[in-house]
């Protein structure tokens, strides 16, 4: 995504939250609720990244662990470990679903015009599911485009990030 | 004032099929020797809704052509013309057109004009000939109306307008019709307040005023009528020509209304006019009360017609739902262990109104199946001619009640069963003589409900399925090995196979073979079955089972490892335990066993779902559930099975997309989620 379009100035709220101890945002409105982990039953069949699905009062809801799905080391659920629950939508649909994340951090204030690009950083690694990068003190926040991210159509087949 | 009309439509077009329904039963059923006026005036007074309904809203080309068929029905109502089965049919043809009209306008696409003036003509042709032999005295009443009917001679028109009481009440505004009335010409209006009670018992709602009118200007008769249509049905009027050298004409008809109202009134006669008046007041009043809950709804969404009473259940059981809550929350609020037992008799309660609550719920999705029994008296009134066969229909258990959705895409596959049993079951009638029947072909239509199922049978006396004539069509069309043997019921399925039709002679009503395995996989789709039973010479029956509802379904819910599947009950078979030398391997991997002379394969459902928590691996161990679905069988391995229960069948794709061999989940009583299995994609899936 570019900035050009964006007028300067406007400012976009985000939700932050660790995955070893990298920080990640996404825009905080597409967040639902933040949920405790539990148990999830189990989808034959799909990657490795989809947890399951849970019962979030009465509709079925995937549960995909970002860890895995950027191929980063499996850690076990603690009582730390949340579920954010997402609304997002794409060609195929409106979705909720719910991503595994190590901590949440912080909401943050960003505007728009101060997004850095995702820079390129060759073949090997994936940006297509980035939004761009932010700077903050001295961490580097990894802004996540949830639509994209969350596809189910793209579920197959992400081999590194 | 201005009302977005374009929010009414909707309850428009939804009345406007009810009554094409309503006449189109209504002209079925008239018998041609003793006509009952009570049906023609059903039938009027549907035409007449339509019209007026259609001017409202401004769909011009809908009321021009009610306008013909009304005028025709008119003439029939009032004894002037007699009821022949030519004009029933040019009236039913109408319907028709009238019905692809209004869905032309709900699609928002262009109203086939050549198609529409085809029947206006027939209609038209229809009223020139003026009917059978017409009454002597009402003969002479038509001709007055003739008379004044022509242009011509009058300057002008006197019109006397007195509303019944209760006229405002229907949303008529007189002012409006005045408004109206002074575009055709020069107005003048008179008000007669003479029959205005004094000021403390007067209601404000009541209308007791009556106008006379005086018209000038080159207006048709029509055009006043047209303008008065609204309220013809809730007021006393007269419409005279104005004759300004006859004095004593006007002078006459000023100093007593009512006299000359019910002398000069020709159409509707009051007599008619007041019998109307109850029934279209409650139908004038209908969609003002609707449309405050259905403005809100987006065009898109399909609406239903619920039974009053359901809803009061409904709200009954809330109210009695917010008592138990509130008596709860009484008791939790200081709780003390001596109220323990209040609380348990709390939750029980609650427990019952949920479930209560939850029932009625699904009832109002519930539709009588007539919706979709309804409109085979037509179809086979119109094919029994088209194919020179007497035949009666006869509709059982029209009133069983069925899911919407159900409702909705069972009428197809229906619509084929029905023309197939009156093409190919029901024969000519001599064959039929020759060969000891009635005259007369049956068919029967019967709805019941058996165990958590609905029955549809199609039942015909007709000649039968031919077996032999079955299994050589199948040969010939490669469907089947030639030393294949097949049992009755295996023989009489082949009928459902893509590809196969036996009738010897292609018609135009069935015959192309493309359907009875639609039909089929129309029936499975909603989760049903088809079977036919019939006998040669005798007729067939052919009976469709399909669940109450589409959202519930009885399950086996059944373990593997810590996962936990539903298998539909329909579909099982029975479940058992094998032992070790039942089983026989193909090519060294695909496992069978043997199930009283059948091979079944057996899916490890460890192995397929890749359940890594699987404990029984071994044959031995756990157990085989045989399954069918689409015809399919196989036995799923699995650990055990857990029991029985009805479970809501939540959709896996709202949120995700589709997973081979699983057809939707489900939430378990400890409020985990629980996964349907599918059992023809399991197959499928095993077979990969």
């Amino acid at each position: 995504m570019t900035n050009e379009t964006v007028t300067t100035g406007s400012v976009e709220q985000f939700l932050t939250f660790e995955l070893e101890s990298e920080v990640y945002g996404l825009e905080i409105l597409k967040v639902q609720e933040i949920r405790g982990w539990e148990p999830v039953r189990d989808i034959p069949n799909t990657p490795d990244y989809i947890k399951g699905a849970l019962n979030l009062r009465g509709a079925i809801v995937p549960i995909v662990d970002l860890r895995e799905r950027f191929n980063m080391t499996k850690t076990d659920y603690s009582p730390v470990t949340v579920v954010i629950v997402l609304c997002v939508e794409n060609e195929s649909g409106k979705h909720v679903m719910g991503i595994v994340a190590d901590a949440v951090s912080d909401v943050l204030d960003i505007k728009l015009n101060e997004i850095k690009d995702s820079p390129n950083l060759g073949s090997k690694i994936d940006t297509r599911y980035m939004r761009g990068m932010y700077v903050t003190g001295e961490k580097l926040v990894m802004l996540l485009n949830v639509d994209k991210l969350l596809d189910p159509n793209e579920f197959e087949g992400l081999e590194g990030f | 004032m201005s009302i977005d009309m374009a929010q009414f439509h909707q309850v428009f077009f939804e009345e406007s099929f009810e009554g094409l329904d309503a006449m189109e039963s209504g002209l079925l059923n008239l018998d041609m020797g003793d006509v009952d006026d009570e049906v023609i005036n059903t039938i009027f007074r549907a035409a007449h809704s339509i019209k007026g309904g259609s001017g409202t809203f401004g769909f011009t080309a809908v009321s021009d052509f009610t306008h013909v068929m009304e005028t025709l029905l008119d003439e029939m109502r009032d004894g002037r013309r007699q009821v022949t089965q030519a004009a029933v049919n040019v009236l039913l043809g109408s319907v028709d057109c009238l019905r692809e009209m209004l869905t032309a306008i709900q699609d928002d696409s262009d109203i086939d004009v050549e198609t529409v003036s085809e029947h206006q003509q027939a209609l038209e042709k229809e009223l020139a000939q003026g009917g059978g032999a017409l009454a002597q005295p009402v003969e002479v009443a038509a001709e007055v109306v003739e008379e004044s009917v022509d242009p011509g001679a009058s300057p002008g028109w006197e019109i006397a307008f007195s509303p019944h009481l209760g006229m405002l009440r229907t949303g008529n505004d007189p002012v409006r019709i005045f408004r109206e009335l002074s575009e055709l010409g020069d107005l003048e209006v008179t008000v007669d307040f003479r029959g205005m009670p004094s000021l403390n018992e007067i209601e404000p709602e009541d209308c007791h005023l009556s106008w006379k009118l005086i018209l000038k200007g080159d207006v048709q008769e029509s055009e006043i009528n047209d303008i008065f249509d609204w309220v013809e049905d809730e007021c006393d009027m007269a419409i005279s020509p104005l004759r300004d050298e006859n004095g004593d004409y006007i002078e006459a008809q000023a100093i007593d209304v009512e006299p000359v109202v019910e002398a000069v009134k020709q159409q509707p006669t009051p007599v008619a006019a007041k019998a109307d008046a109850p029934t279209d007041v409650n139908k004038t009043t209908k969609p003002t009360v609707k449309s405050d809950s259905k403005s809100k709804d987006n065009k898109s969404s399909g609406s239903i017609r619920v039974d009053t009473s359901k809803i009061d259940t409904l709200i009954n059981m809330v109210g009695e739902l917010v008592i138990t809550q509130s008596m709860l929350s009484l008791v939790g609020e200081h709780f003390e262990i001596n109220k323990l037992d209040q609380l348990k008799n709390g939750l029980s309660q609650l427990e019952r109104h949920t479930r209560e609550l939850q029932e009625s719920v699904m009832n109002i999705r519930m539709l009588p199946i007539s919706f979709v029994f309804s409109r085979f008296p037509r179809l086979v009134h119109d094919l029994s001619t088209k194919l020179g066969k007497k035949i009666d229909l006869k509709l059982v258990g029209e009133q069983t009640e069925v899911d919407k959705t159900v409702v909705e895409l069972l009428s197809d596959p229906l619509v084929h069963l029905v023309r197939n049993s009156l093409d190919h079951g029901i024969e000519m009638p001599a064959e039929r003589l020759a060969a000891g029947k009635p005259e007369n072909g049956t068919v029967i239509l019967e709805a019941y409900h058996r165990g958590g199922n609905i029955v549809i049978e199609v039942v015909d006396d007709g000649k039968g399925l031919d077996k032999e004539k079955l299994r050589a069509k199948a040969i010939e069309k490669g469907l089947i090995e030639e030393d294949a043997i097949l049992t009755d019921k295996q023989t009489y399925e082949l009928i459902f196979m893509p590809g196969f039709s036996t009738a010897e002679q292609l018609t135009d009503v069935s015959g192309r073979g493309v359907g009875m395995d639609v039909v089929r996989r129309n029936i499975q789709t909603l989760g049903g079955n088809i079977e036919i039973i019939s006998e040669l010479g005798k007729g067939s029956t052919i009976s469709i089972h399909l669940p109450l509802t589409l959202a519930i379904l009885d399950g086996q819910s059944i373990a593997v490892g810590d996962e936990r599947f539903i298998v539909p009950l329909g579909s099982i078979i029975e479940s058992l335990n094998i032992t070790d030398d039942q089983v026989n391997k193909v090519a060294g991997k695909g496992e069978t066993f043997l199930l009283r002379d059948e091979y079944l394969p057996i899916v490890r459902m460890h192995e397929i779902f890749q359940v890594e928590s699987a404990q029984r691996t071994n044959l031995m161990d756990g157990l085989v559930v045989v399954v069918e679905g689409q015809g399919v069988r196989c036995g799923l391995f699995v650990d055990d099975l857990l029991g029985q229960q009805q479970v809501v069948i939540k959709s896996l794709e709202a949120n995700y997309r589709k997973v081979e061999g699983v057809s939707g989940a489900t939430i378990l009583g400890d409020g985990s989620v629980a996964l349907i299995l599918d059992i023809p994609g399991l197959v499928r899936l095993s077979n990969q």
